[in-house]
Formats: C-alpha cells, structure tokens, sequence
C-alpha cells in the first residue's frame, strides 16, 4: 500500500489538472479544495495522537489574515505563504506549550475556544479588521510578476498543488519516522512513552506546531485565492468542517484528507446546484453513509480496492 | 559490593490504606532481589515510588549516590532505572518489533522526524531482542493481539532495550504458562547477567524465587517483613505462616 501510494498521489494530481483544464470554473473550487486538504493534514496528524482538535480553522485564518494585512506592503505570494505558514507556526508554538498539557474532550475543547476568542478579536477590533466585513486581499505578484484574470488563478492552484504535495511528502515521512510513531503511541499507552524518557508532551507538541504550519498555509492560499478574508474563517464551523473532511477523507492514509476535500467540495457544489436549500443534508447523509459503511473513509475504501485487486 | 539503590523510611497512604509504611532497603549493584508479598502489600507501590510514578509522602531514595524522589519518570529513566510493568504497557496498535524498535529509538533518541523508525540498524537490533525473548514468531503480531505470557514478554523486552542499569520487574512471569516458565526466566535471568543489570523483581513462585534471586524481601501491609537469601528468609517459620501462606500464586 505504501509503495502504492505516490503512484496514486501522482494519478490523483494529473486527474486534478486535467479536470481544472477542462473545466475552469471547477478550477477555483479545487483550489480551495486543496488548501482544505492541507488543513485536513495537519488535523490527521493530531487524531493519531488520539487527539481531535476543534479549533484549527483559527490557523487557517491566522494565515489568511497575516496575508491580507501584509499584500499591501508585499504582495508576493512566494513571500506572503512562508510569512502566513511562519505567523500560524509561532502561535501554534505558544499555545501549543499550553494546550499539550490536556487530553481528549479538554484538548478539544480549548482549541475550540481559543479559536472561538480568535473569531470575537478579528470581529470586534473593526478598525484594524473591518469586523464581519473583512478585508479584500490587494493585487498579489509572483515572483515580482503582476497577476492577473486567468493566469492568477492558475497560479494559486499551482500553488496550492505544490504546498499540499510539500506537505503530503512531510506528513508521510515524519508519520513513520521514530517520533511518529511516538505521536501514535500517545493514542495507546501515553505512560509506557514517559517510562522510555520520551516527552509524550514534546511529541505532541512537534505534531501540534506542524498541524499549525499546515492550516497556516492553507489559510494563506484560501486568502490569495478568495481575494477576501472574513472572521468566519476561525468560526467553529470552519473548524468542523476541517474534521468533517478529515473523517469523510479517512485517517488511515496522508492522501485521505485531500480526498476527502475534493469529495467534500464536489458535493457541496453539485448538491447545491441541485437541492439548493438542503445541500447541507447531502453532506449530512455522506458523512453518515462513510460512518456507517465505510469507517477508513474515502481513503479506505481506495485502499480495500487496491489491497483486493492485488489479492486476485 | 556497593549500594547502587538506597530507599529510606517510605511512606505513602492512600485514604487509610497505608502502601508504604517506613520501608529502608538498600539493593546492592549485581544482585537479583526478589520481592514477595500478599496482595495489596504495596510491592507495586515501591515500584511505583522508585521509578517516579508516585512520589512518597516521606522519606528518600538515592540512586548510585544521588537523590532521586519525586523525580519525573522520564528524569529517572534518564538516569538507568527500567522498569515492566504488572499490566503489560505495550503500544497496542503496533507490532510487537514496532514496539521493540520504539523503545530502542527512545534510547537513541527519538526526535528524527525524517528517519524511518524501521530503519535497517534498529530492525537488527530489534530483532535481535526479540529473539533473545524467544519472540521471533510474533514480531509481525498486532501486540493488541498476544496471549498474556507474550505480552509480559514484551514488556521486559521493551524495558531491557533501554539498557537500563537497574531493572525493576512487577510480576515478570504471571500469565507465562507454568511449562514454560522456568525456560523465561532463565532467558531473562542471562540476558540481565550478560548486561550486568541490577534487577529487582515482585514474585509470587517461590520456585523461581528461590532459584533466581540472592536476596528476598518480604513485603506486609506496607512494611519489609524480612530480608535476606532466600535459603533462610523461605524457611522463617513467620514468613511462612504471615505471608507465603497466602501468597499462593494468584495469576
Ligand atoms: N493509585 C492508588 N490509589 C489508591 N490506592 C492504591 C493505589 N495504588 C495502590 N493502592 C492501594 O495500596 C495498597 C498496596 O497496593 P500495591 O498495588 O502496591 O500492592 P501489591 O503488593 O503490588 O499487590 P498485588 O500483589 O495485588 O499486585 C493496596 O491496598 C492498593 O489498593
Ligand atoms: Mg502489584
């Protein structure tokens, strides 16, 4: 399966492409698929700790906002994603010294607030945030390059391509390497890590400021590629929407969470066209059916076809 | 020989329930001390207490000259002292070699997050171990899925590959079917030999104790009974009648 897997990365990139040739107006949606899926990542890595953090959309919009603040003053996106991924990074580290120290519904919990504290600030702060209204993102260059129409748009999904295959490499070798491990010792025997003289904090902590990077980035490209930011990106919703896709996606493997953003993103376009109103309920009944039916997510069904037709 | 652990006046209670009640023992550097008690005697609770797991209400422990109570596990695994556990603390989605390679990587450091844990120097090793535990058949084996014996097994391995240099065992061969027995702690007794582990262990087989240690305590409601070779503290018609009475193996 692990050898599998990069062939299947690389289909799945190529498909992604031809889709965003053929179709354009699928290709902003995908776009920010990816960027969800960057996020999703670093939600992954967290639930092999055992850990489900309801909170991470306010990384995400730590790195919208660094960008939309700082595209006036230098609006290169070579510039601006390091900058957001850097700022979500910083944070991460300080509330992640913090917030390793709990478990479970109370590490759920609190990122849930502090993310929810985020939201009111971007909110109530009008003069510096524009409040509810937000900010639009001024004109961003590449490489010193104007962007503009169409090739703007190409340009952050190139990005978004490459930052999500950057991140799919990091997260598939830090996943079994010995600290990894570790991460996903912390779900089963916490204690026999302490008894090793591994720091079971300092594992998670690593994993928290990472998962923090990746939401940062994916921020960062939802930003440049929305040309708007808002406080409803820390809204808890946002957050949820990070752990509906994780689960959809599947936890199992690192393709899972961009899987499941594709998926989820598909749906929610195409439901929306169909039953406006209730597109929610389409979602709804696709989370169910993954649950009920299919608990390794999308992932996992990809995995028991490729597992079953090796058997044969 | 020198003292390489040193525990004076230990004291700790829960509710009422005094666990440690003013233990003195000192373990000296090379030797097997057997452990042996009634339940509820507080045999883990020591255990507990020198490896940093419960800090003592009173008294003091010092390891080779240096004061270690209250310390946080991870400070005194630092510093040599291993220990097992009586419930198996294995990582219980993983292999048994994925635990064994865990635990080597601890020793080596495990802060390589580009590294494969699995790489080829820490799968030899690894395997290494566990053929020396007799555990070669179920290297692959979810540890979630071993029998009880194995597990405890595993658990020592995982303990020993730290290289620590005192080892405190909780129990190391309850659950290890009776045939077998004897065969286990033989592995295990020149395995520690060969590393020139001190090791400290909780017993309730007076077989193996008498065969494998060269001092027994005798631990009750919190104290240390008697101590000395197991050749005299096993006929001590007080030992017999308060504690190896009903001390009958209860795993
Ligand atoms: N964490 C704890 N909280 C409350 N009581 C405890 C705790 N740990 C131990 N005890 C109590 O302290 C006493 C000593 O327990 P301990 O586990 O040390 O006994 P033991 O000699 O190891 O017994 P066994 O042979 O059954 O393993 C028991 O009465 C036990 O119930
Ligand atoms: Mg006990």
């Amino acid at each position: 399966m692990r050898r599998a897997e990069p062939w299947l990365a690389l289909a799945g990139a190529a498909a992604l492409v031809v889709v965003a040739v053929a179709a354009p107006w699928l290709r902003f949606i995908l776009t920010l698929a990816l960027a969800k899926g960057i996020a999703v990542l670093g939600i992954l890595l967290l639930l092999r700790a055992g850990q489900v953090s309801f909170g991470h959309a306010m990384y995400a919009a730590i790195g919208a906002y660094v960008v939309a603040f700082a595209a006036p003053s230098m609006g290169d996106v070579l510039v601006l994603l390091p900058l957001a991924m850097l700022a979500a990074g910083v944070v991460g580290l300080v509330i992640g010294v913090f917030i390793t120290r709990y478990r479970e519904i109370f590490f759920s919990m609190l990122n849930l607030a502090l993310s929810m504290v985020l939201y009111s600030l971007l909110e109530k702060f009008y003069a510096i945030t524009k409040g509810s209204d937000g900010i639009r993102v001024a004109p961003l260059r590449i490489a010193g390059m104007a962007m503009d129409g169409p090739m703007a748009a190409w340009v952050m999904f190139a990005t978004a391509m490459v930052v999500a295959a950057m991140f799919w490499w990091v997260a598939r070798r830090y996943l079994v390497s010995p600290m990894g491990e570790a991460l996903a010792g912390i779900k089963t025997r916490e204690t026999r890590l302490e008894f090793m003289g591994v720091s079971a904090r300092g594992v998670l902590l690593v994993a928290y400021v990472l998962s923090a990077l990746m939401a940062g980035a994916a921020g960062a490209i939802i930003a440049m590629t929305t040309r708007h930011v808002t406080p409803l990106l820390a809204y808890w919703t946002s957050s949820g929407e990070l752990v509906f896709i994780a689960i959809l996606g599947g936890a199992g493997g690192v393709l899972g969470p961009f899987l499941g953003a594709v998926t989820y993103e598909l749906i929610r376009v195409y439901a929306a066209a169909a039953f406006a109103d209730i597109w929610q309920m389409a979602l709804g009944l696709a989370l169910l059916g993954v649950i009920l039916f299919a608990p390794g997510g999308v992932w996992g069904v990809i995995a028991g076809l490729l597992r079953r037709a090796r058997v044969t | 020989m020198s003292v390489l652990l040193e525990a004076r006046g230990l004291r700790l209670a829960f509710g009422g329930v005094k666990a440690a009640d003013g233990i003195d023992l000192a373990v000296m550097r090379g030797e097997f001390l057997a452990i042996i008690g009634p339940n509820g005697a507080g045999k883990t609770t020591f255990i507990n207490m020198t490896t940093g797991y419960l800090r003592p209400q009173g008294g003091s422990i010092h390891y080779d000259g240096e004061e270690i109570t209250g310390l946080a596990p991870r400070a005194i695994v630092k510093r040599g002292i291993g220990r097992s556990f009586q419930l198996p603390q294995l990582f219980t989605e993983h292999t048994v070699l994925q635990n064994a390679a865990l635990a080597i990587a601890a020793r080596r450091g495990v802060w390589q997050p580009f590294a494969p844990l699995l790489s080829v120097g820490v799968i030899d090793e690894a395997r290494e171990l566990l053929s020396r535990f007799g555990l070669d058949g179920i290297r692959e084996s979810r540890a979630d899925t071993l029998n009880e014996g194995a597990r405890k097994l595993a658990d020592i391995a995982m303990a020993v590959a730290l290289r620590p240099r005192l080892l405190l065992m909780d129990e190391p061969t309850s659950g290890v079917a009776a045939s077998e027995k004897m065969a286990v702690v033989e592995t295990l007794a020149r395995v520690l030999r060969e590393a020139e582990v001190t090791a400290v262990f909780v017993e309730h087989d007076m077989d193996v104790v008498e065969r494998f240690s060269d001092r027994v305590a005798v631990w009750s409601q919190g104290r240390i009974l008697a101590l000395g070779p197991p050749g005299e503290v096993l006929r001590d018609p007080e030992v017999l009648r308060e504690v190896i009475g009903v001390a009958a193996p209860h795993a």
